[in-house]
């Protein structure tokens, strides 16, 4: 199994660690994934995130590349600033979601998923456009650190004024005499940031962040508890190859000029929806349930689902056909044979709390 | 506690007369993790050994706890709807269910905490 540069600093803290993406990961650390959660909604974690890849696109020809790739629109995007999108195939389906942020005119910095990032990174070089190149940062290490505190930890420990950097902008930083990319964005709906970082001075950065008596260590069950309460998709779940932009609900990453992107004429009416379900009856469902109408004809599938640490409640998100996604609507989810009643709900589950988002 | 008797799926039991109480094991319990629901068998329903019965579901996953003997549930514990987290705090408050036994010769065939300490060194 792969490992991250953090991998001997996890396994010396107790974690328990498990395989994700084909790497071994922390799960969780000696509190527990309930008491993880929680900290990071009152105070602030650092996860190690360092599996997933990071590239940079760059040359003439990176915005009608990256605008062929995904269906968003680069054009007028701003220096510093980051767009949550996906890679889409000739189907219409979706091979990854992606962070993008523009560096400069003809430089983009890129996070995808650590499955299958390599065959990924293959995709995007068979569709480069004029002089476009891409290189893989295998070098650096990906660290988000996440919550309420996240700020002021990093500005009392490394000295960084982030108070100007807004959600979904990136700011190039130094920490401990290392080039760093800061942006101010993540996967858990608090506020917090992502620092890319070489990757032989992570465990420095990493020691000094969980020294802080504001900060814990975050594995990968809380990470996953955490960004199922606001609705955020986990690939290979929630959506992947046979699931277009429409179907997944991620009609607002699509950009209203771009009508050119791969799969462009595929991604039309949509049968299927992704929506959030809540259960009010006792119990949890988990991915592959049965979602049926109230008289029992299966309408869906759950791709996620979770007790919510927050909300106590089981909750989940799925794919219903298009006539029965209605909000509001009840359902019932098929557990091991018993169908436990729930309804379909907005997301996400928990209000966020992300910079932009507070008042 | 030491004539609980233990399964190699991680259940335990102890007997009063003809009643078997079944809960999991300290080292079931620590594999699991965080306990946020347990979903507890009706009262009445009759089970063969070896079926499962009851399921613990941590944040991540749900495990499914099997009967070590036959018979028909006569008691489950209802605070663990309130307090699954009560299974970790000792038998006596974390039991699942109690289960009148159509053959307490079943019980032969189970490890007592000797032979299970023993198993357990055996899985690491």
């Amino acid at each position: 199994m792969k490992t991250t540069p953090l991998h001997s600093i996890h396994e010396a803290s107790g974690a328990k660690m498990g395989e994700f993406a084909g790497y071994e990961m922390p799960l969780y650390y000696a509190d527990g994934v309930l008491k993880e959660h929680e900290w990071v909604r009152a105070h602030a974690g650092v996860f190690d995130v360092s599996h997933m890849g990071q590239l940079l696109m760059f040359g003439k020809g990176s915005v009608q590349t990256l605008e062929k790739l995904t269906p968003s629109s680069f054009a007028a995007a701003k220096a510093f600033t980051a767009k949550y999108t996906v890679m889409t195939n000739p189907d219409g389906g979706i091979v990854d979601d992606l962070i993008v942020t523009r560096l400069s005119e003809d430089v983009f910095y890129i996070v995808i998923n650590a499955g299958n990032k390599y065959r990924n990174m293959d995709w995007m070089r068979k569709h480069l456009g004029g002089t476009v190149e891409i290189l893989p940062l295998e070098e650096r290490a990906l660290v988000a650190v996440q919550g309420p505190s996240a700020e002021a930890v990093l500005h009392r420990e490394f000295g960084l004024n982030l108070s100007e950097l807004g959600y979904m902008h990136l700011m190039e930083g130094m920490i401990e005499g290392a080039n760093v990319f800061i942006s101010r964005l993540g996967y858990t709906g608090e506020d917090g940031f992502e620092i890319s970082i070489p990757d032989y001075k992570v465990e420095e950065l990493w020691g000094r962040l969980v020294q802080n008596p504001e900060i814990k260590p975050i594995g990968l069950a809380a990470r996953d508890s955490l960004r199922l309460e606001m609705g955020y998709c986990l690939y290979g779940h929630d959506i992947d190859e046979t699931t277009t932009p429409i179907e997944a609900d991620l009609r607002w990453v699509m950009g209203k000029d771009n009508k050119t992107f791969i799969g462009a004429d595929k991604v039309g009416l949509p049968k299927r929806k992704r929506v959030g379900i809540k259960l009010t009856d006792k119990g949890i469902a988990r991915e592959g349930a049965d979602i049926l109408d109230k008289n029992g004809n299966k309408i869906g599938r759950l791709t996620s689902g979770t007790f919510s640490p927050t909300l106590k409640e089981a909750i989940g998100q799925g794919y219903v056909d298009i006539m029965s996604a209605a909000l509001g609507t009840e359902v019932l989810v098929n557990v091991r044979g018993n169908n436990i009643a729930g309804k379909i709900v907005d997301m996400p589950f928990v209000q966020p709390n992300t910079k932009a988002a507070k008042k | 506690m030491s004539d609980l008797k233990f399964t190699k799926d991680h259940e335990c039991l102890s007997v009063e007369g003809n009643v078997a109480v079944i809960g999991i094991t300290e080292y079931a319990q620590h594999a699991l993790g965080d306990l946020v629901y347990v979903e507890l068998p009706k009262l009445g329903t009759a089970y063969k050994k070896g079926a499962h019965f009851a399921v613990v579901e941590s944040v991540k996953t749900a495990a499914e706890v099997y009967t070590p003997v036959s018979g028909e549930i006569v008691s489950v514990n209802d605070a663990l709807s309130g307090d699954p987290e009560l299974i970790k705090k000792s038998f006596a408050d974390g039991w699942i269910a109690k289960i009148k036994m159509t053959d307490a010769g079943e019980i032969a065939g189970l490890m007592d905490q000797a032979a299970y300490d023993a198993y357990l060194k055996t899985l690491d």
